[in-house]
């Protein structure tokens, strides 16, 4: 699978109310994130809370959704 | 091309109505336009059904001939029209391009949209279908979901608050209360609406429009004959559809809806207005954000102001320009199918003089903005006295 490498958080939000296929991933963070280059992707957040301008580090795809952390 | 005119309207209430079907509410408001407008059944020449995703929602499909016969339509061109929650205005920009290049001369447009027979993560998944089912839906995208981040991210670049969210909610509210035909006729204050359940930060409940069922149903005809069905005809002095990107990571601003730019200049310069002529509106406040950065796209004050003159009061009822004397999608509720033409009823209501407690003072010249997804599609039609 392709490294999306590190990017940085355009915009973001907490879901509290989810699509049937992510009942039981809330709340859930999910992310558009600036890649190197500009180009933007929606991804979700794993661990600790991100705000806009917050620098990320791609970690996996689950089910072709890319997955970041915080960068420390 | 030649003018042409609202001759009819009808509505049925919006709200949770688990003994109609979807069938039932398109034809009481279709039937209803018919009876505003004179016209009997025969007399239409062609059927335009605005309609989201009745198949998802209710299983069933072939709607427009399904609902048109109902109505006593037959024979005629019947199709429906799928642009997310601007279907009815859609429906109702192709069925007035075709009356002005003289296709026809009696179109009925109805929308219409049954949701409340479904569970909301159901209704979630349903609604996502009009994001990028390939990206954003994928990683979990709501619909709310995707105007929290618009909202992050109007926050973050104008310093809008979750106060000036909020006043656009409790100001919808009161006017809803004064809508016979709306959803929640209930009058929030700005407490309730900040202390509001979390839905997807910062968005609470009290930011995100309701899920209803209901139609509503528009006649049209020339404006020369539109005397022929109605002693109160509306001229539409401009419309325009124009589209942009589903994927909301697709877009360069999200802070603003290109498409709501470009649909309505093509309608001012079609209508010989400007955006200071407009005298009130009604805009798709599927989201509180939605109606702030509504009012900066159609240029009724400048961008990153909209937070402010919301809670200032400039949109209020009797304010400098009234937005959506109706309640708006946050308190009428919100059909999606329904919600374009609905508009237009509401528009022309007010032009009529016939709103009631709603009725704004200056009702001359009103706009109608429909909005599909987030931002894909855009449907502004500009509406005044004939």
């Amino acid at each position: 699978m392709t490294d999306l490498g590190s990017g940085t958080i355009y915009t973001e939000t907490v879901v509290y109310s989810p699509p049937e296929a992510y009942v039981n991933d809330v709340p859930y963070q999910l992310a558009i994130i600036e890649l190197a280059g500009g180009r933007r992707l929606t991804g979700r957040i794993d661990g600790e809370r991100v705000q806009i301008g917050d620098r990320v580090q791609f970690a996996e795809f689950r089910n072709n959704v890319p997955f970041f952390h915080k960068q420390s | 091309m030649r003018p042409v005119a609202v001759a009819g309207i009808g509505k049925t209430a919006f709200g949770a109505f688990p003994d109609r079907d979807l069938r039932s509410l398109a034809v009481e408001a279709g039937q209803k336009a018919l009876e505003n407008g004179r016209a009997n059944a025969s007399q239409v020449e062609a059927f335009y059904l605005g309609n989201f995703a009745g198949p998802s929602f209710t299983g069933q499909n072939h709607l427009a001939p399904y609902i048109s016969t109902a109505i006593g339509i037959t024979g005629v061109p019947a199709t429906r029209f799928e642009a997310a929650c601007a279907s009815s205005g859609s429906a109702f920009f192709h069925a007035v391009s075709a009356v002005a290049a003289g296709l026809y001369d009696v179109v009925l447009v109805v929308g219409v949209e049954k949701m409340t027979s479904q569970l909301t993560p159901k209704v979630n998944e349903i609604l996502a279908g009009a994001g990028d089912g390939c990206g954003e839906v994928r990683a979990g995208a709501t619909f709310p979901a995707l105007f929290a981040m618009i909202a992050r991210r109007h926050m973050y670049q104008y310093g809008t608050t979750r106060e000036q969210l909020a006043a656009v909610a409790v100001k919808n509210h009161q006017n809803g209360a004064k809508n016979p035909l709306a959803h929640m006729r209930k009058v929030i204050t700005m407490e309730q609406a900040l202390a509001g359940k979390p839905i997807a930060e910062p968005l609470t409940v009290y930011d995100c429009s309701l899920i209803s069922d209901g139609a509503a149903a528009v006649l049209i005809t020339p404006l020369e004959r539109a005397s022929e069905f109605t002693d109160k005809p509306v001229r539409i002095l401009g419309i325009a559809q124009t589209s942009d990107h589903v994927a909301l990571d697709e877009k360069d601003d999200i802070t603003t809806f290109r498409a709501v730019q470009t649909s309505a200049a093509k309608a001012y310069k079609m209508a010989g207005v400007q955006a200071a002529d407009i005298q009130f509106a009604e805009v798709h406040d599927c989201f509180t954000i939605a109606e702030i950065i509504a009012i900066e796209d159609l240029g009724f004050v400048p961008k990153g102001q909209g937070g402010p003159y919301s809670l200032a009061g400039g949109t209020c009822l009797h304010g400098e320009r009234p937005v959506n004397a109706s309640g708006g999608l946050k308190s009428k509720g919100h059909p999606v199918g329904a919600t374009g033409t609905g508009q237009i009823c509401d528009v022309v209501e007010q032009i009529r003089g016939q709103a009631g407690e709603r009725q704004v003072k200056r009702n001359s010249l009103g706009l109608a903005q429909n909005l599909g997804g987030s931002g894909a599609t855009s449907v502004i039609t500009i509406l005044g006295a004939a």
